[in-house]
């Protein structure tokens, strides 16, 4: 049995909507609606499911940023929930969360160095006032983010450099399990390879668990072992990422993989489509019985009464937890393993350490920067001789935040 | 094409001014510094500041010494602005009316500045019912004009005969915090409203920072530009709020020395003799004028689309 | 139904030439004059577009895709903008000397766009109807009663579920994918021969993006339009584009037909972007990032543009801005774009 360190028992957070003259209660936005999933330690447990299905909310409520309406969360032994004052903080350490959105999420008055002090600020006893600027400079280091620049500020750096940022100050703690909600999904995609390096870096190095939060199938499949689905507030369909992305047996399942389009031109109109009609319904009144029948290519008329449970039932190969009367395995991608292809480093590297941050500074010339970056590289890679010049001055992009959309 | 390129470019001169870090507040210094409007009401905001701390510094005649020989003088190099109805000099009364008006503004502003701000932030912050009530209240006494208010209360608690300078500031002071704090905690309740809901302010929630850290550090410096500027511009308003108290007999009244109770007495004269009215109504309007100025200048400042 | 309308629209004064080409952007130039200086947001792109075509613009944000097309559309902010040189052809005349009248009266019934954010895009205080219905009264000076039964016919056909009902509704009744349905209700109202999407689908969910580009596919089909598709997605335009121009720093760095692209990458930033991209069909993926980031347009870097980032960089590449040259069957600008080509 593996061993878990974080258990959700039938979460549910449910928003009151106010209505009328005197703001009384008129329904609920019922976000998170009986979810239940455990993560393992060590592990990446990714959650994907359309927006507004409740991801958000659940990483929030995990991370008791609000309080459930019920349920509880068994973390490392402890009951989270009944926690509270000291020992709570304390908890506090152990579970930390890394934000979507790399420009609202650093408080653009504080330096990086601030920034990523407040945890120590915030847990005194961590480390000792007079080792907290070490310890920074220690982060960005591990971050792969140049550590002199501890005294500049949020927007000075790219959303890639701010996600790094906003990594750092959530390892600052050393916490067992880290929450991600969404935290490539604003980034470029040559940035974002680099943000997922860097994070299963830093999950072996530091044994973090991770629950990735994201819409980007893709990214969770490559980043998960197992992976949860969610509709509508509920967890629709539960297992490794194998189970999940080889032999689906929820329908919404296969109509999200079946939607992802692939960038392999050669697989155009190759590739079954599930196009669902419809949109997804409000969580202020979903569906009876199972709650995709709305949309279901599926459906039958049992499923407008029967709500199905997400119990284990046979995928082909062995079986696992999925919420349909009808459960089936159907293959939506044909997955080629790619684990043996060498990638050509002349294009592209796995490094995680940001030149662009060293480049622009006279102390350290970017040959340095690339120099230190392998030694700490953790990745096996055989790569020839570095064939990038050591007098280039990077040019710098400091363009302020505003100008610089995420993804635009 | 390609030359100018390069020559833009040169090796090394990408990252000049990347090193220089630069937070929202130093932008709007930088900006700042550039405005001529902000350097001149900066000056006359100086020059009235200086009077009303050190008034013998801009004259030495005694405000209070009144020739009865040599009433509704007009200007000479005796006397610059001339002498009003009971012989004063007008020069001199006017430099020690700064100080009232001064006083009551500075004053005024910082009071509704920390009242209504805390109210706000706290209105802001905490929501729920905290926030229903602070909302009802602050809009009950938004609805009353500031100058209303102000004649209201005056009028209710008259000054006694012989009623101390300070104890008359204090409660026109008074009475424009009473009146003038739903401004400010309006606005910050809005700008706190703004600032929750980004995500470092969760992070630190989530890091367990207590709420307090997190007004301190996260809220109020992210939510404080505006309530500042409109606090500087309101200060203009507090300063002709309390003329108009002191033109009505109700705010500061003689002996005690103010523009108001300057222009007040002038009216009788008016007609006569307009000088008497001319300079301590100048001053009060430039007085104001400054203040507003600095406002606006610190305003656009702040506000990153204007520059 | 569309066959109708067809008809019914007045004859363009404007055709395709004969191999079809309606639209040629030549050696076009656009910079932001701003306080930091002066921003070279394009340098030189050049493309076409024929009748039926799709072609994909790909590239990192910043890179200058949003500024071509509002370039081509006519409708950058003018200043900041300033477009030194170039010229953008439609049917043969060129829209940069063209009186902005005329070019304002092409906008909907030539060349029309979708933005990305559908939400922003609509104004909120008008029904969907009534703002699809604008287009009608604007251009065709239809009455109103006749301009909503247009917006119906088209909500309809854009696969809005009861049209009839809905079209007097405001736009925040209506989800993400439904107002990305209803702007290009609006886009294609005219039968525009060209149709600009500005990343149509970067802000919805992949259920709502695959409904999007498959209406917008069979609109295009049905239509012949040329359409210009610009995204950052990969995944997306290996689905539906003919061809592909990829973007850097303003310049159009590789363009090659679709399987080209994806198969013989010619461009060191096009090979490094298909490395950083994680794949839903393979397990076990090396990710690789290219590093770095994109330049600050103040300051283009000398030589190529992509040099700072290239791994394959040499002396050259810091002096020389290589030129968008044939190699094979596509197009590459790089010094040694056939080493990538074949290595
Ligand atoms: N504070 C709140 N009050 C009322 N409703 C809320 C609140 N927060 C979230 N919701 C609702 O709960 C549902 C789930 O929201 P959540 O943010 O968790 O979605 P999500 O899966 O993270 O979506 P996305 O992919 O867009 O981030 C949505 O319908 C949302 O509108
Ligand atoms: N109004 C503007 N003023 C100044 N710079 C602008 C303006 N609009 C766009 N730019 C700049 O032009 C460049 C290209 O932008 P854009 O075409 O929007 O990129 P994308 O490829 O992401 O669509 C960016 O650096 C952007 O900051
Ligand atoms: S239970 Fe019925 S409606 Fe629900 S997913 Fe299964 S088949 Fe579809
Ligand atoms: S020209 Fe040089 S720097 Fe530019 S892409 Fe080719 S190899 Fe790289
Ligand atoms: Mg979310
Ligand atoms: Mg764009």
């Amino acid at each position: 049995m593996a061993d878990v360190i974080l258990k959700a028992d039938d979460l549910f957070k449910h928003y009151p909507i106010k209505g009328g003259v005197l703001r009384r209660t008129v329904g609920h936005v019922r976000a998170v609606d009986g979810v239940s999933f455990e993560l393992n330690r060590g592990e990446t447990l990714g959650i994907v499911g359309e927006s507004g299905c409740g991801k958000s909310t659940l990483g929030r409520v995990l991370m008791r940023l609000e309080e459930p309406t019920s349920g509880t969360v068994n973390f490392d032994g402890v009951d989270m929930f009944s926690q509270s004052g000291s020992t709570m903080r304390k908890l506090r350490r152990d579970i930390q969360i890394v934000f979507q959105d790399p420009y609202t999420s650093l408080n653009p008055r504080k330096t990086v160095g601030d920034i990523i002090a407040e945890p120590f600020e915030i847990h005194p006893d961590v480390v000792p006032k007079g080792g907290r600027k070490k310890a920074v400079q220690e982060l960005l280091e591990m971050v792969g983010l140049n550590p002199e620049h501890i005294n500049r500020y949020p927007h000075q750096f790219s959303g890639g450099q701010r996600q790094r940022i906003g990594i750092a100050r959530g390892i600052a703690l050393r916490p067992k399990v880290l929450i991600c909600d969404e935290p490539v999904s604003a980034l470029d995609v040559s940035v974002q390879a680099q943000v997922i390096n860097l994070m299963e870096k830093l999950q072996d190095e530091l044994g973090l668990s991770y629950i990735f939060i994201a819409h980007d199938l893709s990214v969770v499949r490559h980043i998960s072992d197992r992976v949860g689905v969610m509709y509508l507030g509920r967890m629709v369909e539960l297992g490794t990422e194998e189970e999940i992305y080889q032999r689906p047996t929820h329908p919404y399942t296969q109509a999200l993989l079946s939607a992802v389009p692939v960038p392999d031109p050669t697989m155009r109109g190759k590739r079954e489509q599930i196009v669902l009609t419809g949109d997804v319904p409000s969580p202020a009144n979903p569906p009876s019985g199972c709650r995709f029948h709305t949309r279901c290519f599926k459906a039958q008329d049992r499923c407008k009464v029967d709500d199905p449970e997400l119990i284990a039932r046979p995928d082909g190969v062995a079986e696992h937890r999925s919420a349909c009367l009808f459960a089936e395995p159907r293959v939506i991608v044909e997955t080629t393993d790619v684990t043996d292809v060498e990638h050509d480093s002349r294009f592209a590297t796995t490094e995680v350490v940001d030149f662009d941050d060293f480049a622009d500074d006279s102390g350290l010339m970017p040959a340095d920067a690339f120099a230190t970056a392998d030694r700490s590289q953790s990745v096996d890679e055989t790569e020839g001789p570095l064939d990038r010049p050591s007098n280039t001055h990077g040019p710098v992009d400091d363009e302020p935040l505003e100008k610089r959309g995420p993804r635009v | 094409m390609t030359d100018t390129i390069a020559a833009t470019v040169a090796p090394g001169a990408a990252g000049d001014d990347v090193g220089e870090a630069r937070s929202l507040t130093q932008d709007a210094w930088r900006s700042l510094k550039k405005n001529k409007m902000f350097w001149i009401s900066v000056a006359l905001i100086g020059v009235f500041v200086l009077m009303a701390i050190w008034p013998s510094l801009f004259t030495s005649k005694d405000p209070g010494f009144g020739d009865i020989n040599n009433v509704r003088a007009t200007p000479s190099a005796e006397h610059w602005f001339g002498t009003d109805t009971q012989g004063y000099d007008i020069y001199a009364r006017t430099i020690y009316g700064a100080r009232a008006s001064i006083i009551v503004g500075i004053l005024a502003s910082l009071t509704t500045l920390l009242l209504g701000g805390v109210l706000g932030v706290l209105a802001g912050f905490y929501g729920g019912w905290l926030d229903a009530l602070l909302s009802r209240i602050t809009d009950i006494f938004y609805a009353i004009p500031l100058i209303l208010g102000g004649i209201l209360f005056m009028a209710s608690f008259p000054n006694g005969a012989n009623s101390n300078y300070f104890v008359v500031v204090g409660k026109v002071v008074l009475v424009l915090t009473v009146f003038g704090w739903p401004t400010i905690a309006r606005l910050m309740r809005s700008s706190v409203l703004q600032v929750k809901p980004n995500e470092y302010v969760l992070a630190a929630r989530a890091l367990g920072a207590s709420p307090w850290r997190i007004i301190r550090s996260h809220i109020l410096p992210n939510a404080l530009a505006p309530a500042i500027v409109v606090a500087t511009i309101n200060l203009g308003v507090f300063i002709v709020v309390e003329a108009t108290l002191s033109f009505l007999g109700i705010g500061l009244t003689p002996p005690a020395i103010s523009w108001g109770v300057a222009i007040s007495d002038a009216l009788n004269a008016i007609r006569t003799y307009p000088h008497i009215l001319l300079f301590p109504s100048l001053f009060l309007s430039l007085a104001v004028l400054a203040f507003i100025l600095l406002g606006d200048a610190v305003r656009d400042a702040f506000d990153p689309k204007s520059r | 139904m569309t066959t109708t309308t067809t008809s019914s629209a007045p004859v363009s004064d404007y055709k395709p030439d004969a191999d079809g080409r309606l639209l040629e952007v030549d050696d076009l130039h656009v910079e932001f004059h701003t306080q930091e200086g002066v921003a070279k947001a394009i340098n030189g792109v050049s493309f076409d577009l024929h009748q039926g075509e799709t072609l994909a613009i790909l590239g990192e944000s910043g890179s200058g895709k949003s500024v071509t097309a509002q370039a081509v559309m006519g409708i950058l902010d003018m200043p900041p903008a300033v477009i030194p040189s170039g010229a953008i052809r439609y049917c043969g005349q060129d829209l940069l000397t063209m009186p902005e009248e005329q070019r304002r009266k092409m906008r909907g019934p030539e060349i029309s766009m979708i933005f990305q954010d559908a939400l922003s895009s609509l104004n909120p205080t008008f029904p969907v109807g009534w703002q699809i219905g604008e287009m009608f009264r604007q251009h065709r000076g239809m009455n109103k009663s006749d301009a909503y039964a247009q917006a119906v016919r088209l909500m309809e056909r854009v696969a809005i579920p009861a049209a009839k009902e809905r079209v007097k509704q405001y736009p925040h009744q209506f989800s993400g994918g439904m107002r990305q349905r209803i702007m290009i209700a609006m886009a294609i109202a005219l039968d525009p021969a060209v149709l600009i999407a500005d990343e149509p689908t970067t802000a919805l969910d992949v259920t709502v993006q695959a409904q999007i580009m498959a209406l917008l596919a069979e609109l295009q089909e049905e239509r012949q339009m040329g359409l210009i598709l610009i995204t950052h997605d990969l995944g997306v335009v290996a689905d539906v584009a003919d061809r592909a121009a990829v973007m850097y720093a303003g310049r159009i760095v590789a363009k090659a037909g679709i399987d080209d692209l994806y198969a013989r990458p010619a461009h060191p930033y096009t090979r490094g972007l298909l490395e950083s991209i994680p794949r839903l069909d393979q397990k076990g993926q090396t990710l690789a990032a290219i590093g770095g980031l994109p330049p600050n347009l103040t300051r283009i870097p000398a030589g190529c543009a992509f040099n700072p980032r290239c791994r394959m960089a040499q002396d050259v590449c810091r002096t020389d801005v290589p030129a968008l040259r044939d190699v094979g069957q596509q197009k590459s600008a790089c010094h040694f774009a056939e080493e990538v080509l074949n290595g």
